[in-house]
This record gives structure tokens, sequence and C-alpha cells, in this order.
């Protein structure tokens, strides 16, 4: 059980206990604030999980549920995604979703049904199929999920030349939800690299400056001046 | 109500909100929690948390305005 211990210039002393630091480092991870909750640091718990969580769930409400997905092949290496999972279980949907799609299952969750690329109409390809739309269609049809690749195969050089749009249904998220699938995607990633940090200071404690270092920063700064 | 539907439904309210809003608005909450956040990686009083928040807060703004700043003046050399 480490305690560290920051000497104050004034007053108490600030003690920190760890607890068992590779364990509250893990809890951290799987839910933001939960490494802290076990270390009985309450008030920075609530904080790092309201921040990281808002963040998180804010930027996934801006991508329509799409910008949190796993995906490495190629054409479509969704790097994001290792920093989405610094947030933990939340983000964990999306590997369960990549195995479940791996060998072109639909996925669990659906959010929409879209036309194939084969579709009769060339136009309609990737776009969402609604009542209005749908023609008595029943064949099959690439379905998005929550948190789920982006079905059918990706054409990363392919382009619509009448609309510049990819051929793809990665390319019809872009078109659909516009900046919103950027911004969604990078609250997410800066939500899992926050998480980082809230969970270094579950394993190691705050960076508090000690007396001592405060003095050589500052004996430092007036060396500059 | 299945799953499907109630997502569907928060992911359809999201947009609305963001669609009524401008782009530079979504700087601040990101401001406020990297803020935050790193303020109580260095911190364990809350109130000293805040304090630093708001110090790295008005950096952070202050940095990009003076790149702002810069862009700006760029832009006259069109």
């Amino acid at each position: 059980m480490p305690e560290i211990v920051y000497p104050q210039e004034s007053g108490e002393p600030i003690v920190v206990d760890l607890q068992d630091p590779y364990w509250a480092a893990f809890l951290a991870w799987i839910w933001p604030g939960a490494g802290h909750f076990y270390q009985r640091r309450f008030a920075k718990g609530f904080l790092f999980m309201i921040c990281v969580l808002s963040t998180f769930f804010f930027g996934l409400g801006l991508g329509h549920g799409r910008v949190v997905y796993a995906s490495f092949k190629k054409g479509d290496m969704r790097w994001q995604y290792i920093c989405q999972l610094g947030v933990g279980a939340p983000a964990l949907p999306a590997i369960v979703q990549s195995m479940k799609t791996k060998n072109g299952n639909d996925p669990y969750w659906v959010l929409c049904e879209r036309f194939p690329a084969d579709y009769s109409m060339p136009s309609m390809a990737f776009r969402t199929i609604t009542p209005e739309n749908s023609n008595g269609y029943t064949g099959r049809t690439l379905k998005d999920g929550f948190m789920a690749p982006p079905a059918g195969p990706i054409h990363p050089e392919e382009m619509d030349p009448r609309t510049q749009v990819q051929t793809d249904t990665l390319g019809r998220w872009h078109y659909d939800y516009k900046h919103y699938f950027e911004l969604g995607t990078l609250f997410t990633v800066i939500a899992g690299l926050l998480n980082l940090l809230a969970i270094y200071d579950a394993f190691c404690g705050p960076a508090i400056l000690t007396p001592a270092q405060r003095e050589r920063l500052e004996s430092k700064h007036k060396k500059r001046r | 109500m299945n799953m499907s539907t109630i997502l569907d439904h928060s992911f359809a309210n999201v947009s609305l909100l963001a669609g009524m809003t401008p782009r530079i608005w979504y700087a601040i909450p990101l401001i406020v929690v990297i803020s935050l956040v790193y303020g109580a990686t260095r911190h364990e009083n809350l109130r000293e948390i805040l304090i630093h928040a708001f110090r790295s807060a008005v950096w952070v703004i202050g940095f990009m305005s003076i790149i702002f700043f810069l862009i700006w003046v760029a832009g006259f050399w069109n």
C-alpha cells in the first residue's frame, strides 16, 4: 500500500494513499474515475469520470455512433481507435462488433440499413433505406451498427464522378455527417487520451511540485530573466 | 422501443443541437475538460485544481488567439 506524502510550505502535508497502484490503474482504464474511487479519492474520481465520459459520449453522438469502430484493414486503418480505447469499457463494444462482422455477418445494434453496392440503381448505392425510397426492396442490405466497422468493401481510390463521394459505406458516412464525423472522432480520441492522464494519476499520484522542486524552478526562471 | 431506436433518437437529438452551434464553440468544452484533467494530474486539492485549470484555459485561449491573429494577418497576402 504505497502512501505518498507531499510536504507543503504552509499547513498540513498532502497524503495520497494509492492502495494497489496496478489494480487502481486497471480500474481507472476500465471505467474513467473508478481507480480513484477505489483509492477513496472521490472528488478527483468524479471529476475524471464526468470530464472523460461526457467528452466521449458527446463525440459519439456527434458521429451518430459510427466514429468509434475497430478496423485495421487496407484502406481503412482506424488508428484513432487505439486512442479511443484509452476510455476503456465504453469503447470495448467496437471490438465485439469487429469480431461479429469479420466474416461478413451483420452487426449487433443495427442503426440503419443501406442499399448494397450492386443495387440496380447505382446512384442509390450505400444510401440509407427509408420507407419512401425502398421501392419494396427485400434483397441483401448493408447494415450500419453501433460502433461497427463500415459494411461492405472499402475502395479508397474510387470516387463517384457525379457526387465526388467515395463509393463505399465509409465515404457515405463522411458525406452524410460532414464535419461532424471528424469532430466526433476528435472528441472521442481526446477523451481516450485524457483518460491516460487519469490512469497515470491513479498509478503514480499527482505530479505535485515539492518545495525544493518549486524553489529550483523559480531560481531557473530568475536566471533567465 | 428497442435499443437501436433509442440510440438513433439520441444521436438525432445531439445532431440537432450540433446543427445550431457554430463550429468554433466546439473548442470550449474541449478546453474546459483538457484544463480540468491536466490540472487534476498536478494537484490533489480541488481548489488548486480549479485555479490551475483556469490558468491553463487562459493560456490555451491566448495561444489560440495568437495563431488566429497570425492566420488572419496571413490572409491579407492573398
